[in-house]
């Protein structure tokens, strides 16, 4: 077990050492000096290279990399061409909404599909399951952030049960805070479930079919308990991988998301970035998502080796 | 032929028809402002209504389609022309370092969801519908790459594969002549997928302006320009909206259709 | 009263007749076998008795267990008999087990499902039946997963899985078919042991003759879903009265009679071949580890002579097979085909390849189901500088479809029109295409009804009179290999610890290992001399 982690943590660090170094060269790539788009076209030699070596432009290539890695691993990642503030402090700030947003999202989803998924697989070709798929059929078709668009204009702008946008902050407690997400994470959270819905429930038709469901069965199970005690278990193994990568699929519709709910989070930060050229702003955020999304999986990992004993005990 | 595949079938040729329709004939010129006129709910005269320049939104919902088409058909283009060859490669060469290399890549791409290549890309170059192709083509590429060399490492434990190697033939040869044809229709399937994402790549880049630009309409875009109005003319949103799930659901409907007609067997990924 | 009796047990699936007026009795203390060929109906029976048929299905007539009904019985009163009242052991113990439970979860679970005992006493139970069937607890802890076991071990624990409850009634699947001989005998000893034990019912479903004759106190032989024959195995063994019954034991014991090797000079040579494969390392800094699949293996083929090479599974022959067609490079070692090496640098000589071909196991997967039959079989014509083409590639193609008992109009269909047997006749026609000098015979008679292997053993005859075959033949069945070759290689742990005349080897066999595996074997008694 431990050697599987350990085999997968090598493998995160890998991916996270790439990860940067292709986000890295393809801002580089960008045309223009940020100083010189701070400062104007007038601006002094002098006092553009002053400013250079402020935001640590004056060095080699890889020296620059090497510095904003560096930094980005104590928690310094630069300071904006636009504000002039830490970018560290600009994201941390963003991120107590797009990350409980995303997580939301993905417990709804996770709470929706599980159910749906096990109760059409239980009851396969029947009306109930019919209802399910054509439900999921069109949950998969439905764009998310045109569903919040709708969410919006019947339960906040008819019903006014919530607001149409904006976010009250963590200040006013736990339970005002997730109210104001709960629209943004209803939207990003139902297409999603509608495909881990599918998948649970195709994952558990093909565990349904295995060999050792019969030998329960002729054990005296009735199909139900095969389906609880033996079937659940394994589907989780294709539907972990499927959680895996939603999770990347909710944190970049999150910032999507965030447009429509003018929510201050991550999304509004890299958009408003990009208009302005904040270019070191654009490449921390995206090393951060790129992070994000490495973990989970290497989480996602680490939970399979918990559901499956093969893997543990492999090497 | 099932239901599925036939309604699949309609829906998607309905949105195909319109698109290439509106390279000869739209109702009115897409781009006329006809301020008089905004903001019209749907009647006789503008079947959808008109926005708040005026502008008929039929028409614009018809030259819309051609977009989300195009980006999302050139995408799926780049994720095989690419991905396939790279899958293909894989498995022949199972468990040596290219293998490992082209699903360590795989890997990487994977950790960087299309909107945010988009954003990358966006960042450095500027918005356009080209970066969108490319965000998604881009993240097409390994979907592509894992469900072809997933196939073609199960095809290459067949005996029929030992067969042709004791004939002589080679790992290419052997690809493009035994493991190819006999993932047709994976990727066919798959591709009607990807397909349907890539329109709703497409919508979600246009929404947030990565996309197409003006003047050039988008149903991501129409999107945008009505979220603040949509408390008092509704149709602005609904309409894309609808045009959106009408293809998405199409493809899909065609792409379990193809799959249980062609070969009930084969699996798809969905994410 | 009987313990199950069956009677006039019809069976349709979606409307099809699967099972016609199948009746059948077995009393407690008695083991009834079930025997017949692929769509007999033999195991559909077995699941009937469960009343686990699949979807769709639906049955007529009646099955009295212990004197109730099954048909009449409800779903709940079915689960409360399953596990309880009838055990059942299914086929492939690979695949039969939950693999993300512990073994002792899963034979917990017959006793827990069922209330028959708390926790305590479960566990104590399991641990009893798991050492009953060979697994002590000291040293197959309850806490193992099926991965960490064998095969052979796998079944073990479907069978104590079957037996928790003792049952009175015991259903077994072709129980042994997917293991190898000593682990056969092994189980099917437990199985005979534990209905003498428990005094439980068997009712054994096999396609092994040779099994059922050994075992059996009454035999029952199936055909498209109808029983022809059935009585006493003595009595039914001495006089058998449906010519179908005598057609299968003629079948299964089938031996054909070679012609005499013409010539004998060597044309492949085997010497002190090892072919290692990596394994992944225990620790990052440990060495690399190597399993040894073929350790110093040597021996000549001759031209002209039928060569068996037999063995369990995991014996290393496969890795073998594939050394000398040069599909995978060795580490030391040289093999020689006429006096050329078959792999030369890193790459397979193919040179050497146009001399070989082979003929696989499975008859569905050998063959690409895209393509036609004139095109599958002349694939091995990509070996040659100048293949045959437009009437002389007709020519050939016909005369091999008719050389294996096909018609030259056959060429034009797919794969999927043909039988299981039928396949493997085109699989011969495509390794005889090229008139190679050596065929491999991979299991290539393994997956096919005794009737069918009978008449692809006949055609083998029949080719070798014809163009006179060299071949070598793998197989695990050592009553096929005895009549289909001259000479014989025992394989076991990656070497070969015999060689000899076939006869000889058969019959006064010399290394431990043959005497085991030749004693394990289930033979079929010679028809006629049974003693009544």
């Amino acid at each position: 077990m431990l050697r599987y982690a350990l085999k997968r943590l090598i493998s995160l660090l890998v991916s996270l050492s790439v990860a940067s170094v292709v986000i890295f060269a393809v801002i580089e790539v960008a045309p223009g000096d940020p100083a010189s788009f701070m400062l104007g076209v007038n601006a002094q030699e002098d006092t553009l290279a002053a400013l250079r070596s402020e935001l640590g432009l004056d060095g080699s290539k890889m020296q620059r990399y090497f510095n904003w890695v560096g930094g980005m691993l104590v928690g310094d990642f630069g300071t904006s061409y636009t504000y002039r503030t830490p970018v560290s402090q600009m994201i941390a700030d963003r991120m107590w909404v797009s990350l409980p947003l995303a997580l939301y999202a993905l417990m709804l989803s996770t709470l929706i599909a599980f159910p749906a998924g096990i109760y059409a697989a239980a009851r396969r070709g029947k009306p109930g399951d019919l209802a399910v798929m054509g439900a999921t059929q069109l949950g998969i078709a439905v764009p998310n952030f045109w569903f919040a668009m709708m969410l919006v204009l019947i339960f906040a702008i008819n019903l006014r049960w919530f607001n149409a946008g904006g976010f009250v902050g963590w200040g006013e407690g736990v339970l005002p805070g997730l109210h104001s997400l709960t629209l943004p994470a209803v939207a990003l959270a139902l297409p999603q479930a509608a495909i881990l819905a599918r998948v649970m429930r195709s994952a558990l038709l093909d565990i349904l079919s295995e060999d050792f469901m019969r030998t329960a069965r002729a054990k005296g199970l009735s199909r139900r308990q095969a389906l609880w005690r033996h079937g659940v278990r394994n589907a989780l193994i294709p539907v972990l991988t499927i959680i895996g990568l939603q999770f990347s699929f909710l944190l970049a519709g999150s910032i999507i998301i965030e447009q429509v709910f003018y929510l201050p989070g991550l999304g509004r930060l890299v958009f408003q970035a990009i208009s302005a050229r904040d270019l070191i702003v654009v490449e921390s955020v995206v090393m951060l998502l790129v992070f994000a999304v490495i973990t989970v999986n290497f989480l996602v990992d680490l939970a399979y080796a918990a559901v499956d004993p093969r893997l543990r005990s492999r090497s | 032929m099932s239901r599925n595949l036939i309604l699949g079938a309609f829906l998607s040729s309905l949105v195909v028809l319109a698109a290439l329709i509106s390279f000869v004939w739209t109702p009115y010129d897409y781009a006329a402002l006809d301020i008089p006129n905004k903001l019209q709910p749907p009647n006789v005269q503008h079947w959808f209504g008109t926005d708040h320049f005026g502008r008929d939104i039929f028409s614009m919902i018809m030259v819309g389609a051609r977009t989300s088409i195009a980006v999302a058909l050139v995408a799926v283009g780049i994720g095989m022309v690419l991905g396939v060859p790279l899958g293909l490669t894989a498995a022949a060469r199972k468990g040596s370092w290219l293998d490992e290399v082209i699903m360590r890549g795989n890997d990487l791409v994977f950790a960087f969801p299309s909107l945010v290549i988009a954003i990358l890309i966006t960042a450095v170059f500027g918005a356009g519908a080209i970066n969108a192709i490319i965000a998604i083509g881009i993240f097409n590429i390994p979907v592509f790459a894992r469900i072809t060399r997933g196939a073609a490492l199960s095809l290459w434990e067949r005996e029929f594969i030992l067969a042709a190697r004791v004939s002589g033939k080679g790992a290419a040869r052997i690809s493009a002549e035994h493991i190819l044809p006999n993932v047709a229709n994976l990727l066919i399937v798959q591709g009607t997928i990807q397909f349907s994402l890539g329109i709703l790549a497409e919508a979600g880049l246009s929404y947030v302006g990565l996309g197409a630009q003006p003047p050039t309409p988008s149903w991501g875009r129409m999107l945008a320009d009505a979220q603040t109005m949509v408390s008092f003319a509704p149709h602005l949103a609904l309409i894309p909206g609808l045009a959106i799930i009408v293809t998405v659901l199409g493809l899909n409907l065609l792409g379990d259709g193809l799959r249980d007609w062609l070969d009930p067997r084969i699996r798809v990924a969905r994410a | 009263m009987s313990l199950l009796q069956i009677e006039n047990l019809s069976l349709t699936i979606h409307g099809a007749l699967i099972l016609k007026q199948v009746n059948l009795t077995i009393d407690p203390g008695q083991i009834v076998a079930v025997t017949g060929e692929s769509g007999s109906g033999k195991s559909m029976t077995a699941l009937a008795v469960m009343q686990l048929p699949p979807n769709g299905a639906e049955m007529d007539g009646t099955i009295r267990l212990g004197g109730q009904d099954l048909l009449t019985r409800s779903e709940v009163e079915m689960c409360a008999l399953r596990g309880a009242s009838i055990g059942m052991v299914f086929q492939e113990p690979m695949t039969a087990l939950n693999p993300v439970k512990t073994i002792g979860d899963q034979v917990m679970e017959t006793i827990l499902i069922h209330k028959a005992m708390t926790l305590t006493p479960a566990r104590a139970r399991a641990e009893e039946v798991l050492t009953r069937v060979g697994l002590p607890s000291d040293r197959f802890p309850l806490s193992r997963y099926p991965h960490e076991l064998s095969g052979g071990q796998r079944q073990r624990v479907v069978i104590a899985m079957a037996i928790a409850l003792r049952p009175k009634l015991l259903i077994a699947d072709e129980p042994t078919t997917a293991l190898d001989v000593t682990t056969q005998a092994q189980i099917l000893d437990l199985l005979k042991g534990l209905v003498r034990e428990y005094d439980m019912g068997l009712l054994m479903i096999t396609h092994d003759l040779a099994v059922v004759a050994d075992m059996a106190d009454q035999i029952t032989v199936m055909r498209q879903g109808e029983v022809v024959e059935s009585g006493p195995t003595r009595h039914l063994l001495h006089n058998m009265q449906h010519p179908y019954t005598r057609m299968l034991f003629e079948a299964s014991g089938h031996q054909v009679t070679l012609p005499e090797p013409a010539q004998s000079h060597p044309l492949l040579e085997v010497n002190q071949v090892v072919r290692d494969y990596r394994l992944p390392r225990k620790g990052l800094l440990d060495a690399p580890r190597h399993h040894r699949a073929v350790d110093g293996v040597s021996f000549t083929l001759n031209r002209g002579e039928r060569l068996g090479l037999v063995g369990e599974s995991g014996c290393g022959k496969s890795t073998l097979t594939k050394a000398i067609l040069g599909l995978e490079e060795v580490q030391s070692g040289q093999i020689l085909l006429d006096g050329q090496p078959v792999f030369t640098g890193h790459k397979p000589n193919l040179a050497v390849r146009k001399k070989m071909q082979v003929v696989f196991q499975d008859p569905y997967g050998s063959f690409n189901p895209r393509h036609r039959v004139a095109r599958l079989i002349t694939e091995p014509f990509h070996l040659l500088e100048t293949p045959p083409t437009g009437s002389e590639r007709q020519d050939r193609i016909a005369e091999m479809l008719v050389a294996v008992g096909l018609g030259p109009d056959d060429a034009g269909k797919y794969i999927h029109e043909f039988s299981g047997g039928q396949r493997q006749r085109i699989a011969i026609a495509r390794a005889l295409i090229i008139r190679p000098e050596l065929i491999l015979f991979d299991e290539a008679v393994s997956a096919l009804d005794v009737s069918v292997r009978a008449q692809i053993l006949d055609l083998l005859a029949e080719l070798c009179e014809a163009y006179d075959l060299t071949y070598l033949f793998i197989s695990h069945d050592l009553s096929v290999v005895h009549t289909i070759t001259d000479r014989v290689l025992v394989m076991q742990s990656g070497r070969i610890v015999e060689q000899g005349e076939t006869d000889q080897v058969f019959t006064t066999p010399k290394h431990p290992y043959t005497q085991t595996l030749i004693a394990a074997a289930p033979r079929l008694p010679e028809l006629g001399k049974v003693p009544a």
